[in-house]
């Protein structure tokens, strides 16, 4: 009898692994994105060049040659680190980069009115963008945050370059044993549709409740 | 009015660019107070009580709210200095012509936050006050209500409970009503008449010459960065002393609103 698909071993702990790329590294990279964000907007400015040099760099370069260069690259310098740490570390840069335009976006939709109403009772700089400017910032950058997470939950299967076992690579190596590639990458694809399924509904709901104020 | 100075500018200079939007600016406004700023856009009205406020700082002169004066251009150590500002700040509340309500947060929410995150008032003292102050603006059932369900004039008066809620010893009042069709206008203006009658000492930037003829203590007619006349209303409406004030007030009045009460009566 030949089943529908190929066997897959270790197809959950690949599910596992990616999930755990990806939601890390978003979450890490949403405080990493939310610093940068912040650098860019306070008065010193070294700290501002330095943000915007750290986001031309990881936004102007290919994901897969940023994990080739922690993996392959930092071990000539000394720096060895194992894959799924390295595919963290890299994605989490990467991301970081984006989500904190992200979020400057948002922070630069809100109205100068805002930062004067704020002001004028007397809120400090940091006390007008906790309590008055980031809570709107965020509204508005929750959509690109949503498609930048999804993103990410796609460019995990990068980290299969680096030996990483997560869904792409499962995927790989039951279709080479088998010969059956459509099956195991259509089941491949259709785990990634999922994952990203549910959370477009969780960036849904977010919008929703964000929004609630403004119906 | 009991004599004590609640904000003098002195000297005021400000420029924006090449612009010189403030040329040398002195106002003294005693506690208790209710002084209308009049004059046509451009001639540095509201860069005026900005300043007072300190949300725009002055290129020199100075600026003395309740006894705490700070001089241009700026001397003396940034941090010091910011606490200054801030406090000047706390001091003297405003309300904006584009109602700057905190859109995410509620109508309670909007008069309660400089109290509790500003001024450090205990959240159940502050909610008592909040729901007061709502009440005296009319907006008592409004409360959990975000400001975009409300009409302009609602907001507004929001906005100017959120500034009382500060207990701030000056309210400077940004055009108030100029954003507002005459109907909702008048709520907001009867509202600043009873907080005139508490003895709220109020600086207002408007153009309702019923309101400025009513409350007001003294008009101070601006044009291109200087105060031209300082009168009392009577005075200044009846027999403006400069020719641009003559001209500026013809214009006004010969505007062709319809709502009753505008036009000259003595």
């Amino acid at each position: 009898m030949n089943p529908l698909v190929p066997p897959m071993p270790g197809l959950l702990t690949g599910v596992a692994v990616t999930l755990l790329l990806g939601v890390t590294s978003f979450v890490l990279g949403l405080v990493l994105g939310g610093l940068v964000t912040l650098a860019r907007l306070c008065r010193n400015r070294p700290l501002r060049v330095a943000a915007i040099a750290y986001v031309s760099v990881f936004r102007g370069t290919p994901p897969l040659v940023q994990l080739m260069l922690v993996y392959f690259g930092l071990p000539q310098l000394g720096v060895r680190i194992p894959p799924i740490p390295s595919a963290i570390l890299t994605f989490t840069l990467y991301a970081g980069a984006y989500l904190s335009e992200n979020l400057r976006g948002g922070v630069l939709a809100v109205e100068r009115g805002q930062w004067d109403a704020a002001g004028s009772m007397g809120m400090s700089h940091g006390l007008a963008l906790r309590r008055v400017v980031l809570p709107q910032a965020l509204r508005v950058a929750t959509p690109a945050i949503g498609s930048r997470f999804i993103s990410l939950m796609k460019d995990t299967s990068l980290a299969s370059v680096i030996t990483v076992v997560e869904l792409t690579r499962v995927a790989e190596t039951s279709g080479s044993s088998s010969f059956r590639y459509v099956e195991a990458f259509t089941v491949a694809g259709a785990v990634y549709w999922l994952i990203n399924t549910v959370l477009s509904a969780g960036q849904e709901t977010l919008e929703r409740r964000l929004g609630r104020a403004y119906a | 009015m009991n004599g004590n100075v609640a904000i003098d500018v002195r000297g005021l200079h400000k420029s924006f660019g090449e612009t010189e939007v403030l040329r040398s600016v002195d106002l003294t406004v005693y506690s208790g107070e209710v002084v209308v700023i009049m004059g046509p856009s451009g001639s540095g009205k509201t860069t005026l009580i900005r300043c007072m406020n300190l949300l725009d700082e002055p290129d020199a002169g100075s600026v003395t709210v309740h006894g705490r004066t700070l001089s241009y251009p700026a001397r003396g150590s940034g941090r010091s200095r910011r606490r200054l500002i801030r406090d000047i700040r706390v001091r003297t509340a405003m309300v904006f012509q584009h109602l700057n309500l905190f859109p995410h947060m509620t109508v309670l929410q909007n008069v309660i936050e400089g109290p509790i995150s500003v001024r450090r008032l205990p959240r159940p003292y502050a909610v008592e006050m909040g729901e007061r102050l709502l009440a005296h603006v009319g907006l008592g059932d409004k409360r959990d209500e975000y400001p975009a369900r409300l009409s302009g004039g609602q907001r507004q008066r929001v906005a100017i409970a959120r500034a009382l809620a500060m207990e701030p010893e000056v309210i400077l009042l940004d055009e108030p009503t100029s954003a507002l069709d005459p109907e909702l206008g008048a709520e907001v203006l009867q509202t600043m008449r009873s907080l005139a009658a508490c003895g709220m000492t109020m600086v207002v930037i408007t153009h309702e010459i019923p309101f400025a003829r009513e409350v007001a203590d003294r008009v101070a007619f601006m044009d291109a960065g200087y105060i031209l006349e300082e009168q009392r209303p009577s005075v200044f409406f009846g027999a403006p002393a400069t020719a641009r004030a003559r001209s500026f007030l013809h214009l006004m009045t010969e505007d062709d609103d319809p709502r009753p009460g505008l036009e000259q009566t003595g």
